[in-house]
């Protein structure tokens, strides 16, 4: 059997809009799937219906060679009894318990010696040595989180479902968290399951992306494509990023960065990246575009290319530019007809370095 | 002082608040889980020893445990002699009684339990008695001693009931509150007195004990 989730769900809320959910995960290259959308999408109740805390009222969840879930034939696993790790939005770390003791939490089937040593272990793979006497309430929001992660990958769960991880910390950890958590995941090297809205997370953590809106799976692929190349308006609405292209730093000094996208270079404010490997994403409402060569400033990006494509949507229209990567402009409808910007029409993209948003890329 | 009185008085609380925390516990964690839509049905009737009235309450109550039901025929020829007017028969009111003393705090502490915390307990494979017993209990002992300690004082003062159903039977049936009544009776008010007093002290060390409890003036449960 093909080593994989396959969920295929429905589950209907009263007043709420009904989820309807189908997703397939190959989990052999031990991939972290994020499921992408607004809040109040259905993300997290997909999340909970795999882990066992949420019973849809109709469909199936299999897991490799187990089946989770199957309400034709009546079969119901409980939480317990899937072996995955779960991990909410605020931790939910067990207050009358240490750091140690909530970790200890889920090994009570392990003999003494065993589970002393699994701790241990655990402590030090996510460096939370010295508080393994402390209660929940004196950690900071980063350590509630690494003890949080720690307790759900002690019992070496068989998946691992995140449900934002993130957000509830603040804007500063958060970022440094982020590239944190991605090489925790890549060493733990566990299939894992990420909810997250914030797309920055999402190219950073995931190999594969869903995106999920009005209770249905829209599109699924790797991030960087779902994002550059959204199926139709909606997901391209949802996602909201529509340029993201590799780049590579190549200088950086007093707080500007130069990106070298395929040999196009690439003006940025340095803002929260660290390695040299980046994603460059671009909002199209940030990209003016203009005829001819405009005069050069150095606060301002000015690429030259060629209309591949117009798509005009109501008052806007979607354009597409090949700058030597591609890149994608809203404009207004009368600006394509003042500029004629037709297919093969030469233009100048203008882009703010401070719209150009770097996100640190591994590759995966 | 009636120490006889106070000795059967004590020993029926104490019973009762042990039985009521025996079988309180479930009920109350059902209540506070479960997600029946015509769960009111039985909060309701847990609640009806608050608003009715003791002595209809006891009324029923000796009608069900009477000879003349079938319960009351089935103990009879179990135990050898009807439940009305003994200690047993007393102990069944009051737990009746104080039901909703018992079981109405422990699911206001089971319902300030955070469910996201008791989800995490579940998906890291600890059952859900389990569970109970290492999240759930430790999180509401300030529930659990308000429930134990009020069940216990509201039965060492109840009268309407175990009029209805013990009588006055001096040394099994006859509690405090109907020892004060019987000296008031006699026109004895210094022997009145005294109980009065007694019961008064207590209530109100056990009001203090539970307001205590819930402002955590100190910790209700060694924190592991």
């Amino acid at each position: 059997m093909a080593a994989e989730l396959a969920l295929d769900i429905v589950k209907a809320y009263s007043g709420r809009i009904p989820i309807r959910a189908r997703i397939r995960y190959p989990i052999d290259a031990a991939t972290v799937l994020i499921l992408f959308g607004p809040s109040g999408a259905g993300k997290s109740t997909i999340l909970r219906s795999v882990a066992g805390l949420e019973w849809p009222e109709e469909g199936r969840i299999r897991f490799v060679s187990r089946t989770w879930l199957d309400t034709k034939s009546d079969i119901r696993v409980s939480p317990q009894d899937r072996h995955v790790g779960y991990m909410s939005q605020d931790y939910a770390l067990f207050p009358t318990y240490t750091v140690a003791g909530n970790i200890a939490y889920g090994l009570g089937h392990l003999p003494a010696q065993e589970r002393k040593a699994r701790v241990t272990e655990v402590l030090d793979l996510f460096q939370l040595r010295g508080l393994e006497l402390a209660k929940p309430r004196q950690l900071s929001g980063g350590q509630q989180q690494r003890v949080a992660l720690a307790r759900a990958v002690a019992p070496r769960p068989l998946l691992l479902l995140l449900d934002e991880p993130l957000s509830a910390l603040d804007e500063p950890t958060r970022i440094c968290l982020r590239d944190e958590l991605r090489s925790l995941l890549t060493q733990l090297a566990l299939p894992s399951i990420i909810v997250t809205h914030d797309w920055a997370e999402a190219l950073t953590l995931g190999d594969l992306m869903a995106v999920v809106s009005g209770g249905e799976v829209l599109q699924t692929g790797p991030p960087m494509d779902v994002f550059s190349r959204p199926r139709n308006a909606d997901v391209a609405h949802v996602v909201g990023v529509e340029t993201v292209v590799k780049g590579r730093v190549v200088w950086a000094a007093a707080g500007m960065l130069r990106v070298d996208v395929n040999g196009v270079v690439v003006n940025a404010i340095e803002g929260e990246t660290c390695g040299p490997d980046v994603y460059v994403c671009i909002r199209a409402e940030d990209i003016a575009i203009e005829r001819g060569l405009m005069a050069a400033s150095s606060a301002r990006n000015q690429v030259a290319g060629t209309v591949t494509a117009v798509a005009v949507l109501g008052a806007l229209a979607r354009v597409t530019v090949d700058c030597g990567f591609s890149l994608v402009a809203t404009v207004t409808r009368s600006s394509v007809e003042e500029l004629q910007l037709i297919p093969g029409q030469s233009v100048t993209a203008v882009i703010k370095a401070g719209a150009v948003h770097l996100v640190s890329r591994h590759d995966h | 002082m009636n120490w006889i009185a106070i000795w059967v008085t004590v020993k029926l609380a104490g019973l009762t608040a042990l039985v009521l925390l025996a079988i309180g516990l479930p009920i109350a964690y059902w209540l506070s889980f479960s997600r029946w839509r015509w769960k009111f049905f039985i909060e309701s009737v847990i609640a009806l020893p608050l608003v009715l009235p003791p002595t209809v309450l006891g009324f029923y109550i000796l009608i069900a445990i009477g000879p003349r039901s079938p319960f009351g025929r089935l103990y009879t020829e179990l135990v050898g002699h009807p439940l009305p007017f003994t200690f047993e028969g007393l102990l069944l009111g009051s737990i009746l009684y104080s039901l909703p003393f018992a079981v109405q705090p422990f699911v206001a502490a089971f319902d300030q339990v955070d469910r996201r915390v008791i989800e995490a307990s579940w998906t890291l494979g600890v059952s859900k008695f389990k569970t109970f017993f290492k999240l759930i209990v430790p999180l509401s002992t300030a529930g659990l001693v308000t429930g134990a300690v009020l069940s216990f004082a509201h039965t060492m003062g109840e009268f309407g009931v175990v009029l209805m159903i013990g009588g006055n039977l001096e040394g099994l049936t006859r509690t405090v509150s109907i020892d004060i009544y019987d000296e008031v009776q006699a026109l004895n008010y210094a022997g009145a007195a005294e109980t009065a007093l007694f019961l008064f002290v207590v209530s109100y060390a056990v009001l203090l004990v539970v307001y205590a409890v819930n402002r955590n003036v100190w910790a209700a449960w060694p924190q592991n």
